[in-house]
């Protein structure tokens, strides 16, 4: 496998990242945990943007993710972590093949209706279910990864690691995708779906399989990041979710797959110290510092990068 | 041109450098904060809903009761055997969170709490999602934590052998098996009975909690109409038509806040409240604004001896007085349920053995609260379930009349001693309704 510069960047971050794992604080560790999980989902929903379509559903898969991996654990005592995202991984991927047959004739906003819809279906389904908790949902107890439990205070630090690990993996092989034929179709399809028609591909075809993708990466973005937080709950289908995912995706830009890490960390930080700074009003904090991000950067954090490299060239 | 294009990048360089700026300053901000965290002061993350639709009936009542009751005893002008200033002499340093923003967020910003702020022990979780997630992660960390107002009968299910998360007030079952106590004591003879919840957890388990116990105690009852809308639904008026329809001597209901009163004015205001009466077991948070619009005879709640079913001793008398004086209203229950747990936090600190002005140790302060029995606002509490770490309280049920000149009143006040709404330590709360609450005389 011949890898380019990018892809060993990708790498050498990602190793950069989990070694400084071992030096940040400890509170700083987790939030990266969960920012990382988030930022998988939000892979999904920039590889959907880049095909021209948004999805206000996202949240559906990141709740399978999350389910699937509690669910194993509470129900059938599943405790390995592999098993649990794998399973997770299967049940997603099956849903987005059978839906992806229907919301794949669809675009724009029909599009992102649709799959409101379905992750709003799924969050009704959750809050009927009185054995999975309805809406206080319920915790994920003892999980070791390959057979190996982290000692006592290590938790979070190993579930940093696998992430960073997963992370780095799936955003090579996302890299790959996007330069494969399969992914410049996507974007040829954004831009003119009639003529890709003419040379020949089936845009259904590039789009569901697309949406299957984005599907499998929201998935176990989903359930890393249920094991991060140890609880999973129907909030985590609600469209409010899906809401949060397609803004990162706009804070990140969909130049590079680096972008929607940085986004979503970056999203995490301002949260939480608008937490600290203004506990009355963090939204409002939140919101203005955000809105001046995409005021200044309309095309996402990358951009900053672009037009570093431009500036340097 | 050439002078565009460089004043242009210029711009750019400074907004980037701006924006780093302003995080760095953010995270110096972060950084100072945990740096002052000193040893003559005792640190307590305060959660509650500060925003959203739980703030007005819940959150904000609750913090400003923390906020008066932590000026009380810093400055020593709580009664006794509250009367020293402090926790064991050393000054509570709150910092307050707002509850708001889901599950995933609140157990990051309770981890940056611990790690980030430095806290010596978290108050807060109205929440029963929030408060589930949160208790395993308490124990991981080993925070001192004290969940004031949620009320979900699972906690102590979940976090099963408990060392370092508390509840200082009573679940959802004691309400609605004392909701069904007074039905008994008061109208022994209706038979038909509606419900109405929220259709989320706290509404369904109130539901099952509230028919377990009325097929045990009340069997000739029948429930003729059952409604579950959505939370913050606001517009009740297929509901109610449903409802009347039925024809209900009593209709449960488990709303809270904005919702409840909606219910209560739509139903009042439609006929529904003419025929039925309304047993509102969060009924309390509305006590003073109701005004009219609850009918004379409507059956309250207030989630044990809290807020207007707190007993006159001299601690509620002092914090009533401070609550209105500083923010010009009465406390309603979630205020008293903040109080007491900051009280009992002051208990477990005062009497944790440490020389006076100095931090206890955290197992001792933890070590004292497991089982105590300590005076608050609402009388005694006794630590006595869940390994001493579920408080037990007696509940209470009134109706509400209103008097155009003299505002509202209680009549028919009962209360219901905690053996009585309460499981026995160890059993399942429905099983032990199902089996006719054996090893317990209430009658």
């Amino acid at each position: 496998m011949q890898m380019d510069r990018s892809e060993w960047l990708l790498l050498a971050g990602g190793l950069l990242i989990a070694l400084g794992g071992f030096l940040l604080p400890s509170w700083m560790v987790s939030i990266a945990t969960s920012a990382f999980a988030t930022a998988l989902v939000v892979q999904g929903v920039v590889l959907l943007i880049r095909a021209g379509l948004v999805s206000f559903g996202q949240g559906l898969f990141f709740g399978i993710g999350g389910y699937a991996a509690g669910m194993s654990n509470r129900f059938l005592g599943v405790t390995e972590v592999f098993g649990m995202l794998a399973l997770g991984l299967v049940v997603a991927v099956a849903l987005a093949m059978v839906l992806g047959l229907l919301v794949s004739r669809y675009r724009e906003i029909f599009f992102a209706m649709l799959t409101l819809a379905f992750s709003m279906i799924a969050y009704g389904v959750l809050v009927k279910s009185r054995a999975l908790g309805s809406t206080d949902g319920f915790g994920i107890d003892t999980w070791h990864i390959l057979g190996w439990t982290p000692p006592d205070g290590y938790g979070q630090l190993s579930l940093f690691l696998l992430t960073v690990t997963i992370g780095s993996i799936v955003a090579v092989l996302l890299h790959r995708y996007r330069r494969s034929a399969l992914g410049l179709a996507c974007e040829a399809i954004r831009e003119n779906e009639v003529r890709v028609e003419y040379m020949g591909i089936s845009q259904r075809l590039v789009l569901y399989i697309n949406y299957v993708i984005a599907a499998a990466v929201g998935a176990l973005g989903g359930s890393l990041h249920a094991l991060a937080i140890g609880h999973v709950d129907p909030g985590m289908t609600y469209w409010t979710t899906s809401g949060e995912f397609v803004f990162i995706a706009l804070l990140a830009g969909s130049g590079h797959v680096a972008a929607p890490f940085i986004a979503a960390v970056l999203f995490a930080l301002v949260r939480t110290y608008a937490v600290e700074l203004i506990p009355n009003a963090w939204q409002m904090g939140l919101g203005i510092t955000l809105l001046l991000i995409i005021l200044f950067l309309p095309g996402g954090i990358w951009s900053l990068f672009t037009r570093l490299r431009r500036a340097t060239s | 041109m050439k002078a565009h294009k460089s004043l242009s990048r210029w711009t750019r360089g400074v907004t980037t450098a701006g924006s780093a700026l302003a995080l760095a300053a953010a995270g110096l901000a972060g950084m100072t904060a945990t740096a002052s965290a000193e040893e003559d002061t005792f640190r307590v993350g305060v959660v509650a809903f500060l925003s959203g639709n739980a703030s007005g009936p819940f959150g904000i009542p609750a913090r400003n009761a923390a906020e008066v009751v932590i000026e009380g005893i810093n400055n020593g002008d709580l009664p006794a055997p509250y009367d020293t200033a402090g926790l064991n002499g050393l000054t509570i340093d709150p910092v307050y969170i707002d509850e708001n923003g889901g599950t995933s967020q609140q157990v990051e910003e309770f981890r940056n709490l611990v790690e980030r702020r430095d806290v010596d022990a978290v108050v807060g979780y109205t929440s029963s999602g929030n408060c589930l997630a949160i208790g395993p992660v308490a124990e991981e960390l080993e925070m001192l934590t004290i969940a004031f107002d949620c009320g979900t009968p699972r906690l102590f299910e979940e976090v099963e052998s408990p060392q370092y998360l508390f509840r200082t007030g009573l679940d959802a079952t004691a309400d609605n098996i004392g909701a069904v106590r007074y039905l008994q004591d008061t109208r022994p003879d209706v038979t038909r009975i509606a419900g109405i919840q929220q259709n989320y957890a706290w509404g369904q388990d109130s539901w099952r909690d509230f028919q377990a116990a009325l097929d045990t105690l009340m069997p000739d009852t029948e429930i003729v109409a059952e409604q579950m809308p959505q939370i913050f639904q606001g517009n009740y008026g297929s509901e109610i038509s449903a409802l009347q329809t039925a024809r209900p001597e009593i209709v449960h209901s488990s709303f809270w806040g904005g919702d409840m009163e909606a219910f209560v004015t739509q139903a009042n205001a439609r006929g529904l409240l003419d025929t039925a009466t309304a047993l509102l077991t969060t009924g309390e948070s509305a006590f003073y604004r109701f005004e009219d619009r609850a009918p004379d005879g409507t059956i309250l709640g207030g989630r044990g001896p809290y807020g207007v079913f707190a007993p006159d001793n001299a601690l509620n008398r002092w914090f009533t007085d401070a609550y209105v004086e500083a923010h010009g209203e009465q406390p309603s229950y979630p205020s008293h349920k903040m109080a007491q747990a900051l009280l009992g936090l002051k208990h477990a600190a005062d009497n944790a053995g440490a020389e006076a002005g100095t931090k206890p140790d955290r197992d001792a302060i933890i070590e004292t609260l497991r089982g105590a029995s300590f005076e608050s606002v609402s009388g005694t509490v006794r630590m006595d379930r869940a390994d001493g770490h579920q408080a037990v309280q007696d509940m209470v049920y009134g109706e509400y009349h209103y008097d155009s000149s003299e505002g509202p009143r209680l009549e028919n006040v009962i209360h219901y001693e905690a053996e009585c709404v309460t499981a026995p330590e160890g059993e399942d709360p429905v099983e032990w309704i199902e089996a006719g609450f054996p090893g317990v005389d209430c009658e």
